[in-house]
């Protein structure tokens, strides 16, 4: 089977501009929704307390925001996690607490609550390791509600994320410029990095438009989707070099389509397959893995668009030509670091 | 042209059995197990240990899979945990006897070993060590004040200076002003004197003199060495107290790692109980010496033929006699600076010795001058027992600097000497995060995990098979073999699985086909520009291999960034992600080209190959298509007979 019969190239530049549009405005879009609305950041950036707990029945949140506002936590937030039986509840840093007893607090409350005893349980799994948990047992003896997951971050190691997901990020984008500068040229790294840049931005503001919970793991799916779409551009680009070198009375703007008609199906059929492996981190990776998941779908699905609508549109922008790529010295045709190199013909 | 020579051949036979050696550890799971380890300081756990348990294993006719001492703790593996709980009970009663709870010396506890056979280990054949979210645990970071670490030295220093200066007579007032000593004198002569003292007595701090008016000036600032050494030494030594605190609570694989300059990573795997954990990792040890009372009523107290007599205490030592010490305490832990072993000059045996700081000198110069001939007790104590660790007898007058000798071995020397320096902590700690996470919670994570990457493969197995035929069948072998590949070296260099781990495997699994594809599609579009099938291939996957590593490259760049500024589970994630894209550049294009060849290679006249319909109406550059000329469809599944018969090139 084959999905792509394309018997000419797509005039794909002709619309170069619609195109560059469209990107500014979701990018503005983006930008605007960034500022306005801010990302809804992990404990792991602010500091604070998060309790996870799962409940027999049904959590009532409402009931369970009154129970946590009470303890003078300030703004305490209540939410479902995954299912309707599991609640999660974050409290920010705030001066005068000391937040080493904040779980204990809040699982006491909880355990109080469903009228139980907060306790220490110590059991033998059936593999046979010994675990020793804090538990709350009621009158009948069961557990109504099971602390789950207990995190607490300072406010110090907070900033330093900040900062490091920054470095980060900093370092990826010059390290690709330097890269692509080396490997192809100036222009072609510019319009890439621009490109993806844009994807990243519009990620986040997706983010900050739903209030989506950023976390380090969303950090690190934002990352990897920028070498990710990168690569993607790489692609366009090699395939415009070698249009250049074998057809030389083509204009600029014939060479870009060219260059993308002949890579379209590959960069479909790739991102096609990425996604169907994010999609089934969507659907069975839980809430842990969510939104690092869907942080990665929104990038798969923009990098498609900026590396073909946008990348390519800037490098033209930005005056490419068979000169900047064609070296009068011809490059051999078998690379010398191709394993393959040593086939038996 | 395509063929491989046969090495190569043989390489990728070695890769895949390499890559099932080292996968499989991981899939035999965990065997029930007992673990002995050191409940307090004093106890010493090694293979002479490990053959007192298989001794009390056997005579209670309990077989275990094995006995092995590894690093600080004995481990016994038993086929199921019907046998895991009878041994313990067997062990901790023939271990710890009827000792209360809180003065136990081995901490005997149940917990989960590997199954894999042990010819595995071996050749370092082990699964992947799990991270807590993945286990269930805690994890703390302490932050440690290195500030007070400094502040402590500074203060000693000053007092040091002081007592040296007053004892050469040259009079002074020695002050602290910030991180510097300060001191003046009226005359040149008295402070080239000062200072020449100081350098000899102070190595590592730098003194300068400089004219002050009419008096000389003299500063002592920590050289930037030593400062570092006194940092670097407070987390040793506060990893090394963490260390034999945690021993006690029987963990398997507790983790106690050094993060950045200044924070120390504790996690507990099958603890979830932070408070419990916050204690004992928070609980000190502290030493104290006392002189020890030889009278005869205290001698009768030894023999435990007359009471304890008024004002003194009755401790044990290691060997189980008893001391009777003073109540006084003489110097406490806090005045001691330094313990180090070595070997006895005088005598056969070995020594430690001991550096005081200057009250705790002083103290101990004026108590053994009085006290030449007898004896005095260094005790240790830990939640609230004391337990002698030497009672030697004092043989002159100590001052700053003396040895304890007559130790019987050097290894029993560095033992007293790491009690001696591991009972407290060298800086304050604070915890800036902890993390708990239920038994349940990892095994869920796990299934999880596993669940993500199987349903992501097993989709874009069918997809890639459906699309490309036979080379389609070769490009998820070959992404298999990566995920093989990748599953060992990760075991191999026992990095610690996450699920951000697990999601990193995932991704780079999804983002490897990109290398088939791009292979795939080349040979496509040969066969299209009429390529005859040996020649396509091998066009296709030369001309791929550029862009392939071009792509990589990029991706490598954000993996390594990651890994330098991540942290945590971020770090996880990139490691992964970074051997990822190695391991699949070697499958998807090495691997997957072999096994083209080794199929197609050997085939002289080939005239079709299976990997999908190609359709031949192809775009000829600088032609502009019409909107109609751009047909999508799913055609039916032809393999395509190309014009001209194949031939070698």
């Amino acid at each position: 089977m084959e999905f792509f019969r394309i018997r000419r190239d797509i005039p794909f530049m002709r619309h170069a501009l619609v195109f560059n549009i469209i990107s500014l405005l979701t990018f503005l879009a983006a930008v605007f929704f960034l500022v306005t609305r801010g990302l809804d950041f992990s404990i792991e950036f602010t500091g604070g307390t998060a309790v996870e707990a799962t409940y027999v029945k049904t959590a009532d949140l409402e009931r369970l925001r009154g129970i946590t506002s009470g303890l003078g936590y300030g703004d305490v937030q209540v939410q479902n996690y995954g299912t309707s039986h599991d609640v999660i509840i974050r409290v920010p840093t705030k001066a005068g607490i000391v937040q080493g007893q904040v779980p204990g607090h809040i699982f006491e409350a909880l355990c109080k609550a469903e009228s139980g005893t907060v306790g220490t349980r110590t059991e033998t799994t059936a593999k046979g390791e010994s675990v020793t948990r804090p538990s709350c047992v009621d009158a009948a003896n069961t557990e109504p509600v099971v602390l789950k997951r207990s995190e607490l971050v300072g406010p110090s190691v907070g900033d330093e994320l900040m900062r490091n997901g920054a470095y980060a990020m900093i370092s990826v984008v010059i390290g690709i410029m330097l890269y692509l500068a080396f490997r192809f040229e100036w222009k072609f790294s510019i319009a890439a990095i621009v490109a993806n840049l844009h994807d990243v931005v519009i990620i986040l503001g997706f983010f900050a438009f739903f209030q989506w919970e950023f976390s380090l793991s969303v950090l690190a799916g934002v990352l990897a989707v920028l070498g990710y779409s990168v690569n993607e551009s790489v692609v366009i680009f090699d395939r415009i070099r070698e249009t250049f070198r074998r057809f030389r009375k083509l204009t600029t703007m014939q060479v870009i389509d060219h260059a993308i008609t002949s890579t379209i199906s590959r960069t479909i059929i790739t991102h096609f397959c990425t996604q169907m492996m994010v999609l089934s981190m969507l659907i069975f990776g839980g809430p842990t893995l969510h939104y690092f998941a869907m942080a990665l779908t929104i990038g798969i699905c923009f990098g498609i668009y900026s590396s073909v609508f946008v990348a390519a549109a800037i490098a033209m922008w930005l005056g490419v030509k068979r000169e900047d790529l064609v070296h009068t010295g011809q490059k051999s045709e078998i690379d010398p670091n191709d394993p393959n190199a040593g086939a038996v013909v | 042209m395509n063929r491989y020579p046969v090495w190569k051949y043989l390489l990728m036979a070695i890769a895949v059995l390499a890559g099932l050696l080292y996968t499989v550890p991981n899939l035999y799971g965990d065997a029930p197990a007992v673990q002995v380890s050191a409940a307090k300081l004093t106890t010493k756990v090694d293979s002479n240990t490990a053959t007192q348990v298989d001794q009390l294993l056997t005579a209670a006719g309990i077989k275990a899979d094995y006995v092995t001492f590894e690093g600080t703790t004995v481990r016994a593996r038993f086929t199921n945990p019907d046998t895991q709980i009878h041994a313990r009970d067997v062990l901790a009663k023939g271990l710890n006897g009827n000792a209360d709870p809180d003065s136990q010396p081995y901490a005997v506890s149940l917990n989960l070993v590997p199954r894999a056979p042990r010819w595995m280990t071996y050749v370092n054949a082990v699964p992947m060590y799990l991270g807590l979210d993945l286990r269930g645990g805690v994890h703390f970071l302490l932050q440690v004040d290195l500030k007070a670490a400094l502040d402590k030295k500074i203060e000693t220093l000053v007092t040091d200076t002081r007592t040296l200066l007053r004892e050469k007579s040259l009079r002074t007032a020695v002050a602290r002003d910030g991180v510097s000593v300060t001191m003046s004198f009226h005359d040149q002569p008295t402070a080239v004197q000062a200072v020449n003292t100081l350098t000899d007595a102070f190595p590592d701090v730098q003194w300068t003199s400089a004219n002050d008016g009419a008096d000389v000036k003299i500063t002592g600032v920590l050289k930037p060495a030593a400062l570092l050494k006194a940092q670097s030494d407070a987390i040793k030594q506060n990893m090394t107290t963490l260390g034999n605190r945690v021993a006690g609570l029987g963990t398997s694989e507790p983790v106690i790692q050094q993060q950045g300059a200044d924070r120390i990573v504790v996690e507990l795997p099958g603890i979830q109980d932070t408070a419990k954990a916050k204690s004992l990792i928070g609980r000190t040890a502290t030493l104290e010496v006392h002189m020890v009372d030889e009278s005869a009523e205290a001698g009768a107290a030894v023999t435990g033929t007359g009471p304890v007599p008024f004002g003194d205490d009755r401790y044990l030592e290691r060997n189980g006699f008893a001391v009777i010490v003073k109540k006084d305490i003489v110097v406490s832990g806090d005045d001691l600076a330094d313990a180090q072993p070595g070997p006895d000059s005088q005598n056969s045996g070995a020594r430690v010795s001991l550096t005081m700081n200057a009250k705790g000198a002083r103290i101990m110069r004026d108590v053994s001058r009085d006290n030449i001939g007898k004896r005095m007790a260094i005790l240790l104590f830990e939640k609230g027992n004391g337990e002698v660790i030497t009672a030697p007898t004092i043989r002159g007058e100590l001052g700053e600097r003396f040895d304890i000798t007559g130790i019987a071995t050097i290894s029993e020397a560095a033992d007293i000497s790491l009690l001696l320096r591991s009972g407290a902590l060298a800086a304050p700690m604070e915890f800036i995060e902890e993390t708990a996470i239920g038994p349940s919670l990892g095994a869920d994570n796990i299934a999880k995990g596993l669940h993500s990457v199987a349903w992501g493969f097993a989709a874009i197995l069918v997809f890639m098979c459906a699309y490309y035929l036979l080379f389609g069948v070769i490009s998820t072998l070959s992404l298999a073999v990566n995920l093989l590949l990748l599953v060992a070296v990760l075991s191999l260099i026992q990095t610690t699985l996450t699920l951000p781990g697990i999601a990193a495997i995932a991704l780079t699994l999804g983002m490897a086909i990109d290398a088939n594809v791009l292979v795939n599609e080349r040979i496509r579009e040969e066969l299209r520009a009429g390529s005859a099938p040996q020649t396509a291939i091998s066009a296709g996957y030369e001309r791929a291999w550029a862009t392939i590593l071009d792509s990589n490259i990029t991706t490598l760049i954000a993996g390594l960034s990651l890994l330098a500024f991540g942290s945590g589970a971020i770090k996880g994630f990139a490691i992964v992600h970074c051997l990822g894209i190695l391991t699949s550049m070697f499958s998807a294009v090495f691997f997957s080209r072999g096994l083209v060849n080794l199929w197609y290679g050997r085939q002289k006249k080939l005239k079709s190959v299976l990997i999908g319909q190609v359709w031949k109406g192809a775009a000829k550059a600088g032609e502009v298509a019409q909107p109609d000329d751009l047909v999508v469809e799913d055609a039916a599944v032809a393999p395509v007979m190309p014009k001209r018969p194949g031939a070698a090139r």
